[in-house]
């Protein structure tokens, strides 16, 4: 039978099973799964239907513990259910995953498996994951390419019912969840024919029904638990055979031949690597080579890990087996070896008396690929070198060096086996520009029109602006099994005329391969622009170089920014992978294809971009000499820190994996303050002062996102020595009549979003378009700029103790302690939380929840959090997603702990250090700036009067006084944390009555993980996992928590009304108690110019959609209203602000009739919110009078 | 029986009274109140160049922005298998216009360049309109450009128009021609069914607390139709083409000055968003008193009967009526 050959990821292989062969499937966002839930919730809204005609019913959770929850008890009532999950998502499956398969229950989770955190987070791939469930009783079941996740997904989902052990079925994240490749799809008659009616129909019987009623989940004693738990070993037992047979039936129908361990080299191999998932490919590409080479080497991949059938195992080794290399993709400290070397050493010691081999094999383990480390056939080589010493080393590591305990295996890089057949092509590009989508495409492309195999593979950096990918592209009349990335390309495309300084980009290139430069130089000028070191690398490769103006053709074409169709175009009029027409047309045609459902406009005007592309695409005959003076500039200044230098710059090089374990702190503890290293000059386009012009008001300075632009009040003598360039002028306030004013950008960490610029009020009388700040290009600014900005930071600003704090124009020249952060360029979040670190950063301590804020926070190479000129800063910590609360509080219960016993101990040396003092520092409430000012100095005096004494209290006391310095206790975290995975945790956090502040950045998305729904979520936006529009209004939060009445509670927006928010952040830190800030965030996943973000914030409140209000406990002790709404009545309607938004929009491209039901009804939601809200803000002072009035009615009568 | 028919752009209506593009149209409702006043057809709301334009690539800036740079976060948005963009719901809307009025439904687009968006005509032709009316609207800010090419430019978007639909098509024009009539006269030969007098170009306002321009839409006013009453007075009997006068008809007045001077039809709009749409039925009223006081028996009778080349002083349309009303004023 002829299938359909697909060119797809491995999660969209996934899901096409999983959804066809599903009635109920219950899912929740984690990277790198999502993409499996998305395609799933995607389908289901469109209307798409299983192989037996029904749409499954798709349903987003709260938690992977409330998924895996649903999945149990929608599998107990009968329905065929699945869930998609990875890394910590599949750990708070695991108290389920013991009860689902305690109790025989068919199910396959479908998992892109991921690192798990430990020492640090990441959303790689590598099997710890799987590795932690495999005592929960799943079969653990790995494929190890695209092809094979679809076909290794239906083999599950068949063998689940048959065996009725629940299935975990596999894959490597990112490397096979996120690689194109071209597939054959299978078909519904093919599903249809893997899957029993009768075993579906078994496993319906199975279910809960009060029609014929059983009971399970039943608690038993010692009696009989342990009996009753041995039952389930026949169906183990039975489990390997029957995946066997149902492979066989696969292979019948299929020709796809699968077994539950797959040998792959010559029969008479000494050398076998033993291995499961994607590294097992380029293990068999490395194997092929080399026994092309006459070494005995082979690969033994395994597919069924759990239950491991030691006799298949041992049946699927050469009989000529002399030693093992098992490689884990995972770390188990202090076990005598990884999982699979332990399985395996134990398989093979267990079937020794069968005598397959004539003497014992010697097996060594090794670790490689965490986190996606490269794992290559250079790699592969060096192991199976390894294993023809006399004494190979166990328990190694490759891919690394380990400098620390020795472990890592020596390699030759240099080995390389890239096939001479095809294409095989790199692209830098950036973020934004759409290089990665253009080469999806072109995959697509190549793999539908020509019987060419064709892969993908996309490498990200770790910044959400300006951030650099790399796109790995093979083409060939082979099949690609080349699971690593390309070693030796024959082109190399560079989208991005800048990274020639930043990377080298022809490193990978091999002689006479063709580069392709996007250079918005003339042909006859460009090689006068190449860097020294690109010159000579084009010499000495003797290049074939292309150029073309790809932003330029990409404007006249109406394109803006995003120049994928004409690189693409230029890739396929260069490469010859197809005939030029015929691609031209191809290229045409898959334009229609994507964007004709997008309107005619845009396909029109990607039609003239590929015309016009191939009128600018130039050959440049490369000279013969190198004569250029330009040289790359260094990562990071040589002022930096050594640990900057040497360690920090690799990685902004992208040299990350030559650091050695020695570089790395061992417990993932690292300096503050290193961000400010990075000078990435990613703004095209910066704001510019005028200085004239400008009413010195901060709200540039508040609004940044990025804290690159700043202001600072100084004594007149701060001028001295002063660039040239440099601008300043007389200080407006009053306060601070005869001292200096300066706003000063940071011109090589600006990210161009303008919105400064956007909130900037001030206008020339003569001019109004000009503004006090006014966007020009970076370049010509950018070396007088930098001179300025380190001129600026030394400045002595006026002491923090001058400054009003209550006001925004009061704070502009605070020192932000959070700064030139990786997120998208106009980011919603960051500017409240710079705020809180110009307020309280230097005594602040922040537990972050996992997501876009812990990201940019805290992805490395760099960080923003950083400390002032005494080294006082923030304090950071990320545990994990659902627990961020909980985190949080242990930080406030361990301060106030270490507080008492201060102020014990302080008082038990009361004549050491003088009563008056002790007195002073445990009264002092410390509740604003110059308070706690005072506490400092009182508790460096406390620490000079203890400095001589050797007593164990003094001792003590001394590495405790810190403590008596209130200590601001911030937990920040998004919507997806508060209002879903982590509300369990925040409701009884604040409900301790702790001095903790909570800091929501409220997205109304899962942002980091591409916009998925969660509660906060409104009714009408079209979101991830809400396809077709969210049906249910937004939680209000606020008002659940004000229940309590002792929780300080503030909804903010600050593009609405700056000053609220200042107000809203020093009550909520000064209030002695719990306090909660919802804060309005604006951000890239609502569909929206993040220039103009500022004013939908505005417009939210505005139309209502977004009240701003207080409720302030204090106020109820002074008799007053706690609640205060500080916003006015709506004055437009929800669709005037829902319609500046895509999230908004969007529906009504989809389904117009059930966007205006939804819109209709999210008006009602506003309107019935600011009812409520308004009834608050009066009902007290109601209530105060009808108190009063029958007082004063029965005192008359008396 | 008084019969207050006309025939405008080759439809016959039942009176000179039809509702302009107003946001009025925007709810069917509206469509079957106004028939019940006793409209004789409604224009729909404009479908704007920009709107079909712009709305496709914003969707594309909306959806790709952001995306394919971070690991974790490839897009924002789900991939509907299909979007409806641009004219679908114009025409939804005219097809639910169509089955909710028995009077003719005349729909708008409104652009200034010639480029995909005329196609749409096609799309509102097969979508029920009994006609479609053209309105040109373009600002000539470009120094660089003469009034022979933006001549040019009407007269080719007509063209293209006409070329791709049966049903009539009118063009609403701009007073700011050197040559109205000669304009007149060249869309008439172009193939225009009828010509409106005048568009209103709506003039921006400057906002003084903010310093910036706004958008500003003032009503308008009935002494803002003796520009478009000259000119239908003059070019009428010239043409094949039917003409209508819009702005400033808000008495029944305005409505027999207009028709006497040779409109076919008047355009009702501001009047309606002060007066309701219940004022339509007031207008006829009056319409009918006043012919009958005055003994009209048809508006086919009065038609034109006050035109340059009817009345009994035709320089009064022309330089010499200039001279007199500036010395008549004191």
């Amino acid at each position: 039978m002829e299938r359909k050959l697909v060119t797809i990821e491995g999660n969209d292989a996934a899901a096409h099973v999983a959804f066809k062969v599903n009635e109920v499937i219950a899912i929740y966002p984690i990277t790198p799964s999502s993409g499996m839930a998305e395609k799933a919730d995607e389908w289901a809204a469109a209307g798409k239907k299983n192989i037996w005609g029904v749409v499954p019913l798709v349903q987003e959770m709260q938690s992977e513990g409330g998924a895996v929850g649903a999945v149990h008890g929608a599998l107990q009532s009968g329905a065929l259910t699945t869930t998609f999950t990875a890394s910590q998502g599949l750990l708070l499956m695991i108290p389920n995953m013991y009860k689902i398969a305690g109790e025989l229950t068919s199910t396959v989770f479908h998992v892109a498996a991921r690192s798990l955190a430990t020492h640090a987070l990441s959303i790689f791939g590598d099997h710890a994951d799987v590795m932690a469930v495999r005592s929960t009783g799943f079969a653990l079941f790995s494929s190890t390419c695209v092809q094979e996740v679809m076909d290794f997904a239906l083999i599950a989902h068949a063998a689940t019912l048959e065996s009725r052990v629940p299935f975990i079925h596999f894959f490597d994240g990112f490397r096979t969840s996120h690689e194109v490749a071209k597939i054959e799809q299978l078909s519904d008659e093919d599903i249809r024919a893997m899957m029993d009616e009768d075993l579906i129909l078994a496993h319906r019987q199975r279910a809960l029904s009060p029609d014929h009623p059983v009971l399970r989940g039943t608690a038993q004693n010692p009696d009989v638990f342990f009996q009753a738990r041995e039952g389930i070993n026949p169906f183990y037992a039975a489990c390997p055979g029957i995946v066997e047979k149902i492979m066989e039936k696969f292979a019948r129908l299929t020709g796809r031949k699968y077994n539950l361990f797959d040998y792959y080299g010559p029969a008479d191999a000494q050398r076998i690597i033993v291995i499961m998932g994607s590294g097992a490919e380029a293990c068999q590409d490395t194997v092929e080579h080399l026994a092309q080479k006459g070494e005995q080497v082979g690969v033994l991949r395994v597919r069924l890990y759990r239950p491991f059938s030691i006799k298949h195992f041992v049946a699927a080794l050469p009989k000529t087996t002399q030693t093992i290399a098992v490689l884990d993709r995972t770390k188990e400290p202090g076990s005598v070896g990884e999982p699979l070397y332990v399985d395996v050493v134990n398989a093979l010691v267990e079937m020794m008396p069968e005598k397959r081999f004539s003497q014992m094999p010697r097996v060594i383990g090794g670790r490689y690929g965490l986190s996606s480390k490269e794992f290559n056939p250079a790699m592969v080589k060096g192991i199976f070198d390894e294993m023809k010493k006399d004494q190979p080393k166990n328990h190694f590591t490759i891919g690394i060096q380990d400098d620390v305990s020795h472990t890592s295996l020596d390699y030759d890089e240099n080995f390389i086996i890239e096939s001479e057949e095809g294409v095989r092509a790199i692209f830098y590009g950036l973020g934004s520009d759409g290089t990665v989508s253009a080469n999806k495409n072109s995959i697509k492309i190549i793999g539908e029109n020509t019987p060419n195999y064709a892969q993908g593979y996309f490498v990200y950096d770790s910044k959400k602006a300006g951030s650099v990918t790399v796109s790995h592209l093979r083409f060939g009349p082979k099949p690609i099994h080349a699971t690593y990335l390309i070693n030796r390309a024959n082109f190399v495309g560079c989208h991005a005329f800048g990274f020639l300084e930043r990377a080298d980009v022809l490193e990978k290139l091999e002689n006479e391969g063709v580069f392709l430069l996007n250079s918005p130089y003339e042909p006859d000028q460009v090689w006068n622009h190449l860097p020294k070191e690109v010159q000579k690398q084009m010499i000495d490769k003797e290049v074939k170089f292309y150029v073309i103006d790809g932003y330029k053709v990409a404007h006249d074409s109406g394109l803006g920014g995003r120049i994928n169709t004409i690189m693409q175009t230029c890739f396929f009029a260069i490469s010859g992978v197809l005939p030029k027409e015929e691609a031209i047309q191809a290229i045409k045609d898959s334009i229609r294809k994507a964007y004709s459902k997008k309107g005619e406009e845009v396909v029109q005007m990607n039609f003239d971009a590929v015309d016009h592309t191939l009128k600018h695409l130039h050959e440049v005959k490369v000279p013969k000499t190198v004569t250029s003076v330009l040289e790359k500039p260094p990562a990071v200044s040589a002022k930096a820190p050594a640990y900057v230098r040497d360690v920090v710059a690799k990685m902004i090089a992208q040299c990350g994996d030559s650091l050695p374990v020695s570089a790395f702190p061992t417990d993932g503890t690292f300096p503050v303050g290193t961000a400010k290293w990075e000078k990435r000059n990613i703004a095209l386009e910066i704001p510019v002062w005028e200085e004239d012009i400008c009413i010195q008001c901060g709200k540039c300075v508040l609004v940044c996102p990025h804290a690159v632009i700043r202001a600072k009040i100084y004594e007149p003598q701060g001028l001295q020595g002063a660039p040239a360039t440099f601008q300043s002028t007389d200080a407006k306030d009053r306060d601070f009549q005869g001292l200096k004013y300066t706003i000063q950008v940071a011109p090589e960490d600006c990210t161009g979003c303008g919105i400064c610029v956007d909130v900037c009020p001030a206008k020339s009388k003569t001019e109004t378009k000009l503004k006090a700040l006014n966007m020009h290009p970076q370049p010509p600014l950018r070396e007088d700029g930098r001179v300025n900005w380190d001129f600026f930071l030394n400045i002595v600003e006026v002491n923090r103790n001058r400054t009003k704090q209550t006001t925004v124009r009061g704070i502009q020249g605070l020192e932000p302690l959070f700064e030139f952060s990786g997120a998208c360029a106009g980011c919603g979040e960051t500017p409240y939380i710079k705020l809180m670190t110009q307020l309280f950063g230097d005594r602040a301590v922040v537990a972050n929840a996992t997501g876009c804020s812990s990201i940019y926070g805290g992805n490395l190479p760099t960080t923003p959090w950083t400390k002032n000129k005494e080294g006082r800063g923030p304090a950071w910590a990320n545990s994990l997603f659902e627990d961020n609360a909980e985190f949080g509080l242990g930080f406030r219960l361990s301060i106030d702990q270490q507080k008492v016993m201060a102020e014990q101990l302080a008082q038990q040396m009361e004549a050491a250090i003088g009563g008056d003092l002790v007195k002073a520092i445990i009264a002092s409430k410390q509740q604003d700036e110059s308070e706690i000012f005072e506490q400092r100095r009182r508790v460096e005096l406390l620490k000079d009067k203890i400095r001589g004494l050797k007593t164990p209290e003094a001792k003590r006391l001394t590495h405790l006084a810190d403590m008596l310095v209130r200590k601001s206790v911030w937990i920040v975290g998004g919507d997806g944390w508060a209002y879903d995975i982590g509300f369990g945790g925040l409701d009884h956090v604040l409900s301790t009555g702790k001095d903790v502040n909570v800091l929501v950045l409220d997205t109304e998305v899962y942002s980091n993980t591409g916009g998925q729904m969660s509660k906060s979520t409104p009714r009408s936006a079209v979101a991830k996992f809400a396809a077709a529009g969210k049906l249910m209004p937004k939680k209000d939060l606020a008002r659940i928590i004000m229940t309590y009445g002792y929780i300080y509670v503030a909804s903010v927006a600050m593009g609405a009304k700056d000053e609220h928010t200042l107000k809203a952040f020093l009550e909520a830190e000064r209030y002695n108690g719990p306090s909660l800030i919802i804060a309005y965030s604006h951000c890239i996943a609502h569909g929206i110019n993040m220039t103009e973000a500022m004013q939908g914030q505005k417009a939210a409140v505005l139309s209502g959609y977004w009240p701003l209000f207080r409720f302030n406990p204090e106020l109820t002790l002074q008799g007053k209203n706690p609640f205060i709404l500080d916003s006015t009545a709506p004055k437009i309607s929800f669709k005037e602000y829902a319609m500046r938004e895509n999230r908004f929009k969007m529906l009504a491209k989809t389904n117009p009739v059930e966007a205006k039901r939804l819109m209709d009804l999210a008006q009602q939601d506003i309107d019935d919110r600011w009812r409520i809200y308004e009834n608050m803000a009066v009902q007290f002072d109601s209530r105060q009078k009808e108190q009063n009035e029958p007082t004063q009615s029965v005192n008359a009568k008396t | 029986m008084m019969d207050l028919s006309t025939n405008y752009m080759g439809i016959k209506l039942r009176n000179p009274l039809v509702a302009s593009a107003s946001p009025l149209s925007e709810n069917i409702d509206n469509f079957r109140r106004l028939e019940d006043a006793g409209a004789a057809a409604v224009v729909n709301y404009s479908l704007f160049e920009e709107q079909i334009t712009r709305e496709a690539r914003t969707l594309q800036d909306d959806l790709s922005r952001g995306t394919e740079s971070f690991a974790e976060s490839l897009t924002y948005f789900p991939e509907p298998e299909q979007f409806i963009i641009g004219p679908e719901e114009y025409l939804d809307h005219i097809r639910k216009a169509k089955q909710a009025v028995n009077i003719p439904v005349i729909a708008s687009l409104n652009g200034c360049s010639l480029g995909g968006w005329t196609t749409y005509a096609k799309h509102i032709e097969e979508a029920g309109a009994d006609g479609l009316e053209l309105n040109i609207y373009f600002a000539p800010t470009d120094p660089n450009i003469s009034g022979a090419q933006i001549e040019n430019l009407y007269i080719e978007i007509l063209k293209s128009v006409k070329a791709s639909v049966k049903i009539p098509v009118a063009v609403k024009l701009s007073p700011s021609f050197s040559a109205i009539a000669h304009m007149g006269k060249r869309l008439d030969e172009a193939g225009a069914d009828a010509l409106i007098l005048f568009n209103r170009f709506y003039q921006p306002d400057i906002d003084l607390d903010n310093l910036e321009v706004a958008p500003n839409l003032l009503l308008s006013g009935s002494y803002e139709n003796r520009l478009p009453m000259r000119w239908a007075a003059i070019l009428y009997g010239h043409l094949k083409a039917s003409l209508a006068v819009t702005t400033g008809i808000h008495t029944a007045n305005d409505v027999i000055k207009m028709v006497m001077v040779g409109a076919d039809a008047t355009m009702l709009c501001s009047t309606l968003l002060k007066n309701g749409i219940g004022h339509v039925r007031t207008l006829l009223q009056d319409i009918q008193s006043w012919m009958q006081e005055h003994e009209y028996e048809s508006v086919r009778q009065m038609k034109g009967s006050m035109s340059q080349k009817s009345c009994e002083n035709p320089q009064a349309y022309e330089r010499a009526n200039y001279m007199k009303v500036l010395q008549s004023f004191h």
